[in-house]
């Protein structure tokens, strides 16, 4: 039977097919999905970890304890995760072990780049690249057993293109005993022990190893030649390979799933084939350079730019440019699209509990001298109109450790202080360690925690803070607890929806002589479910002094209404978007806002 | 045949993704190879989304290449106007007549695009643009979420494939006690078009 299915669907449908018990990851888009999928099946455990790193670890003890087991993260999550997986590659897994990252070409949703294929080859572990939808569940078979029968964890790569593509995909049943025993542990610490003087034992397996699945890449299925027309030969993977076939139908194809190690024979084989050989991938030559280190002689980079995606049209253009394809066949871009059209980027949600924060930290607000540090999350949007409260921001958990850099570098003798913000899941993720070194060293930086009770931004998945888990109840972590344990001090809680409260814990903590943390505590609107009756603008009150716009409401427009003081246009609430959540109301200095629930002011 | 190419554009919370679900399950029912492929960018609400749909014999790639989609769906006009230069040399455009101003347009930092600019735009891109009043349609009906069923009904006019394999995969995509609701809106968004038309 065929069902339409999403990268990521199919993948958590390839988990339960391919009989994996444990599955593991921290949140990250485009790689999110698979496990909020694998989680509907109830033959596999599935959790959101703390971290990828977290996750990781405990993917490879799963592993070790002889259980099937995915785990899964987003390209930058592999950075956190790396610690991990290279010890894996020396101590071996006892079960299947197949960490899945979904790469992100063109930056839909990271703060960078990069081209995860690169770790498999650092780390000396097989790599895997689907193409779509159906490739990436028989691929995670394929690298479970490839695990199995190599003792290694396999990399399975994709991208947002596939992660975010839907195709029909042929389902089939789960082919696993899940009432097979748990197998005993025996301990054998020469291969899991990885201390220096058995590591070292190990690591001429590994380079065997490597050897050795070279071979298996130049016979696997999913290294396949597809012969055409001699003239032209591509080699491609991923996503690339199906846009590629779309602009060259009738050229000669090396077709390749398994990309490291790559199968040299047949790459061999092909470039003998054909009369130019281009090699078109996203992102870093990684493959080209492989086969021009082969001596092989072939275009890429030269054609293609090392970043972005490398869509059909992108093809069409630059090979054209190139003289690989018939320039008349390329379409020119429509000049049709009205110039300078607004942009629609994302903003802070109405009844967004961050926005009370950042109305606070705005450039136009009145904490003045402050460098902010900003963190990975929907806060982030703090950073742009009409906040522009931010710095820096750069990676999860950073802005406790740079606002840490920013004091010990000195800023307070230019009479700046100095703020880090997260949020919750954040902090659990990479927050507490940068916390503790603040403390133990002696820092003065006011650290605040937007704490919304969910990952937000990634779609609302579980963390240690709430009471609910992937697989059910979870136990609820009190960040307050956790920030006294750290040995803050100075620690100040207030309702998000109280805009004055921020403000005042703000004040208090900035003016503490010593490390200080501020909860701001509210929940995501999404998860919060306290939709109350929209408010309303008392256009005779309304000065159109402005102030309301500064909260970067999407519900608050401005009325065709103008004042007559200061013609100015005066401020409209929109019903439909409105949540109630009251933080207009409070701003407002006319009393102009109000909600008929309540009586007018 | 050729590739049929579908973009479905709109703003996060109009209900896209189901809409492009639809779409690709139809053609799947009807016989078709497909593929679709949404961009969602990041997943906070009220942003730009635009959902990628593909019918063929053969389908590779997901995505609609640049300036060969065969139909533009836009549920709202801004959105419709970003996505022009996607739409083929006599094309076809549906476009739902309603307005979501973005935060640049409400805090006054940019002005929405005026009619006249719309019109100019959506004429010098085909002939075959429907203007429809969608949105009044779904209200009518009893929900503004099933703006998307009023659309897909409008699009399902224009194209072969019978209507009891939209209808039935319309019913299998939506929750149960809202299918009736859905199948009326999707009913009355195949009417649109003629209406339209005359």
């Amino acid at each position: 039977m065929k069902v339409l299915m999403s990268g990521n669907e199919a993948i958590a449908r390839g988990a339960y097919e391919f009989g994996v018990k444990v599955a593991t990851g921290y949140p990250g888009t485009p790689s999110s999905e698979i496990l909020e999928n694998v989680a509907q099946y109830k033959e596999i455990y599935a959790e959101w970890s703390t971290n990828e790193k977290v996750a990781m670890d405990a993917a490879i003890g799963a592993a070790y304890a002889g259980r099937r087991t995915i785990t899964t993260m987003k390209q930058v999550g592999m950075n956190v995760a790396s610690d991990a997986f290279f010890y894996a590659v020396y101590t071996g897994v006892r079960a299947g072990l197949v960490i899945i990252v979904a790469d992100d070409p063109g930056m839909f949703s990271s703060q960078n780049e990069q081209d995860n294929r690169h770790y498999a080859r650092f780390a000396k572990m097989p790599l895997l690249e689907p193409a779509d939808s159906q490739e990436a569940k028989d691929f995670l078979g394929i690298g479970l057993q490839m695990s199995e029968e190599w003792d290694t964890p396999v990399l399975l790569r994709t991208c947002m293109r596939v992660s975010h593509s839907a195709m029909p995909v042929e389902i089939s049943e789960r082919k696993w005993d899940d009432e097979a025993k748990m197998p005993k542990w025996v301990r054998n610490q020469e291969k899991y022990v990885s201390t220096a003087m058995w590591a070292k034992k190990r690591r001429p397996i590994i380079e065997e190893r490597i050897v050795k699945l070279a071979d298996v890449s130049d016979k696997i299925s999913i290294n396949r030649l597809e012969w055409g027309d001699r003239k032209l030969g591509i080699i491609a993977s991923g996503p690339v390979y199906e846009y590629a076939r779309e602009v060259f139908p009738n050229a000669s194809f090396l077709k390749l799933g398994m990309t490291y190690p790559l199968p040299k024979e047949l790459i061999r084989q092909f470039a003998e084939g054909v009369e130019t050989l281009l090699v078109i991938e996203e992102l870093d030559p990684f493959i080209e350079e492989q086969v021009k280190a082969m001596g092989i002689k072939c275009t890429g980079k030269e054609i293609f730019p090392s970043y972005g995606e490398l869509l059909p049209t992108d093809i069409e253009r630059l090979t054209a440019k190139a003289g690989l394809f018939p320039i008349d066949k390329v379409l020119e871009p429509r000049d049709v699209t009205p110039q300078n059209l607004p942009s629609r980027s994302p903003v802070l949600c109405p009844g967004c509990p961050h926005r009370s924060t950042f109305f606070n930290l705005s450039i136009k607000g009145k904490f003045k001298n402050l460098v902010i540090a900003g963190d990975i999350g929907c806060y982030n949007l703090g950073a742009l109109a009409p906040f522009y409260a931010t710095d820096s921001m750069g990676s999860m958990g950073a802005s406790f450790g740079v606002a840490h850099g920013f004091d010990i570098a000195g800023i307070h003798d230019t009479n700046q202080k100095v703020i880090g913000i997260l949020g919750d899941s954040t902090f659990f993720h990479a927050g507490i360690t940068p916390l503790l070194n603040i403390v133990h060293n002696g820092g003065r930086s006011t650290m605040v925690i937007l704490d919304n009770a969910t990952t937000a931004m990634t779609g609302h998945q579980d963390n240690p803070g709430i009471e609910k888990s992937l697989s059910g109840k979870g136990v609820k972590v009190d960040i307050e607890g956790v920030v006294r344990g750290c040995g803050v001090q100075f620690v100040r809680k207030a309702d998000a929806f109280n805009v004055k409260a921020v403000d005042k814990a703000f004040e208090e903590a900035l003016a503490f002589e010593g490390p200080s943390v501020v909860i701001v505590e509210g929940p995501c609107f999404f998860t919060g479910d306290f939709k109350e009756d929209p408010y309303e603008v008392d256009s005779e009150r309304c000065t159109a002094c402005g102030v309301c716009f500064r909260l970067g409401c999407p519900a608050i427009a401005r009325s065709d209404e103008v004042y007559e003081k200061n013609r100015k246009r005066k401020a409209l609430i929109d019903p439909v978007l409105c949540t109630g959540c009251d933080m207009c109301a409070q701003v407002c200095t006319f009393s102009a806002i109000y909600t008929t629930a309540t009586d007018k002011k | 045949m050729e590739t049929m190419n579908f973009l479905i554009t709109g703003v996060g919370g109009q209900g896209t993704v189901l809409a492009s679900d639809i779409m690709a399950a139809v053609g799947l029912a009807a016989g078709y190879d497909v593929k679709k492929s949404d961009i969602l960018g990041l997943s906070v609400r009220g942003g730009a989304v635009i959902g990628h749909v593909r019918w063929g014999d053969k389908v590779y790639s997901p995505i609609v290449p640049e300036g060969r989609a065969d139909y533009l769906i836009a549920f709202e006009i801004l959105e419709g106007l970003r996505w022009l230069g996607q739409v083929k040399v006599n094309g076809t455009i549906l476009i739902n007549q309603q307005k979501i101003s973005p935060v640049m347009v409400s805090s006054g930092l940019l002005d929405y695009p005026e009619e006249k600019t719309v019109d100019e735009a959506l004429a010098k891109t085909t002939p075959n643009v429907f203007k429809l009043h969608a949105i009044d349609v779904a209200l009518e009906v009893g929900n503004s979420r099933v703006l998307n069923i009023v659309m897909l009904g409008a699009i399902s006019s224009m194209l072969s494939v019978d209507q009891k394999i939209w209808e039935d995969v319309i019913r299998e995509r939506v929750p149960k006690k809202y299918a009736d609701l859905n199948l009326n809106a999707f009913r009355k968004g195949r009417e649109l078009v003629k209406v339209n038309h005359i």
